[in-house]
């Protein structure tokens, strides 16, 4: 008898489960991922991802162009951090053909690179404060953004992909005029930012996401998530100061890395806010010290790419949503063997599964949206099974097994 | 909060109104990159351009000279950067929508 009612309980609890599919397409999600949802009640209980819907193969058609195209190419790879994806690749280039672009083109760089930073984290505090039902501070943030993108098309001429980087240097110059207008814009940042700090920390706001979506120290670390992600749960690393690349090795005086130890969404969000003061800062110095030089080698691009010799270099740079790691491998011939994008939200997804689990389905947008996933980044090789419409994606590890098997 | 909503209601909208008369349209800044223009006279046949168009927007024509497929261009600059004799230009005319795709082949 007892042995009979143990298993009626049993039955019980597996109907009580259920498999939501959340995505690939949903309102609450800017990009496309799916998660498989099991919901007990409200309760999420576990979770799975489905990626692979925006898979674009650019590092397999990279290794049939040539350096500049390719260059060009690896911009549209994520609209949002396309100045730290070519500034990553730009640098490996630079590393193996020992080309040494000028002070001022760092600058230059370094310059561009924290101004994405801002823009990047206005984009994310907009769309969070869209995805808690916040519409007004999402529109408030998004002006405020604008202000950015405007001055960007100012400098580089293009709002998004700026095509800023070419090898040995930049493209276009910093004139006076440009920089007093970038002054004059970061005074306008920092008051506007500060009203929207204010405002996340308001008691209605706090309540909605504060204790939401814990990510603790210790399963931070275990899965190495990088960047606003790791930060937001204590894990102190930052590429610009660990390993700094471009003018951040002189900048090094002029800025904080952020840290906070309650790894919830308000503590991500809190990181960010901060993060652009910081940037402000920097943006500051940089035109307070921005050296005189030219800007980039005298000889032609085409003749540079020729220069380059076969080998292969790894570089590092903090894109706004985290580390980006970047292997290229090039043949000699102006063109590449092998090009490998490590980009942050990779990293950060895996972090996903711990902080939804014990949440309620309410709050997977406003969780999912806090790592600032950027999907497009993201996608890997993907295998579907026509026959039984399983998909499945293809980790290094197996993909060698299957390859020593054979 | 009510003084916030007062100074918005009597704030001009942030947008701007899109006019398509050319002259009254939207500024844009000088360095904009826009539809691309060619001095067909002006070039020399030198083919570089066509080496460095990430889009594949530029095919060698006639003459030696260049032809550009401008419904394919992603507007980067690169080929008006590396001309040597400033053949191409980018100029600042940002609406290229047309329902004649024959109309965006250069010459």
């Amino acid at each position: 008898m007892v042995v009979e009612r143990n298993v009626e309980k049993e039955v019980e609890v597996e109907y009580a489960r259920l498999r939501i599919p959340f995505g690939p397409v949903h309102p609450a999600l800017k990009e496309p991922v799916s998660l498989r949802v099991s919901v007990r009640g409200e309760e999420v209980i576990d979770v799975d991802m489905v990626l692979g819907h925006v898979h674009r193969g650019i590092e397999a058609l990279a290794e049939g162009r040539n350096l500049i195209q390719t260059l060009y190419l690896i911009e549209r790879i994520c609209g949002i951090c396309s100045h730290s994806h070519t500034t990553c690749f730009i640098q490996a280039l630079e590393e193996i053909g020992g080309i040494a672009p000028s002070e001022r083109a760092l600058y230059l760089r370094t310059l561009i690179f924290e101004m994405e930073r801002i823009h990047s984290h206005l984009l994310l505090l907009g769309v969070m404060a869209y995805e808690i039902g916040f519409d007004t501070l999402f529109m408030f943030i998004w002006h405020v953004r604008e202000k950015i993108l405007d001055l960007f098309e100012k400098i580089t001429g293009n709002r998004i992909h700026h095509a800023m980087n070419t090898i040995g240097g930049v493209r276009w110059n910093l004139t006076p005029q440009i920089a007093s207008e970038i002054n004059s814009c970061m005074k306008e940042m920092e008051k506007a930012v500060k009203y929207v700090r204010d405002i996340f920390t308001d008691g209605t706001v706090e309540k909605r996401i504060c204790g939401l979506g814990v990510l603790d120290y210790s399963e931070a670390l275990k899965l190495c998530v990088v960047g606003p992600t790791a930060r937001g749960s204590g894990v102190d690393i930052d590429v610009r100061r660990d390993h700094p690349y471009a003018a951040y090795n002189d900048l090094k005086g002029n800025f904080s890395v952020i840290t906070r130890r309650d790894g919830d969404v308000h503590a991500r969000i809190e990181v960010r806010v901060l993060e652009i003061f910081e940037s402000i800062n920097i943006i500051r110095a940089i035109l307070e010290k921005l050296p005189e030089g030219p800007i980039r080698p005298e000889e032609n691009v085409l003749r540079l790419m020729r220069r380059i010799p076969e080998g292969e270099a790894v570089s590092l740079v903090e894109a706004p949503r985290g580390e980006l790691f970047y292997f290229v491998k090039t043949d000699g011939k102006g063109g590449l063997r092998r090009l490998k994008v490590r980009t942050p939200t990779f990293s950060n997804l895996i972090g996903l599964k711990s902080m939804l689990l014990g949440c309620e389905i309410a709050d997977i947008p406003v969780i999912v949206a806090s790592i600032d996933p950027c999907l497009s980044c993201t996608n890997r090789v993907t295998i579907v099974d026509q026959r039984s419409g399983e998909s499945k994606v293809v980790s290094l590890d197996a993909l060698r097994r299957v390859v020593r098997e054979k | 909060m009510l003084y916030e909503t007062l100074r918005s209601l009597f704030r001009r909208p942030v947008t701007v109104e899109y006019i398509t008369k050319p002259g009254r349209m939207v500024p844009v800044p000088e360095r904009f990159r826009g539809k691309l223009t060619y001095d067909r006279d002006a070039c020399i046949g030198c083919m570089l351009c066509v080496r460095v168009c990430p889009g594949g927007v530029i095919t060698s024509a006639e003459e030696r000279k260049v032809a550009f497929n401008i419904s394919r261009c992603i507007l980067c600059g690169q080929c008006a950067e590396i001309c040597p004799k400033g053949a191409i230009k980018m100029s600042t005319q940002f609406e290229i929508v047309t329902f004649d795709k024959n109309g965006l082949i250069v010459k």
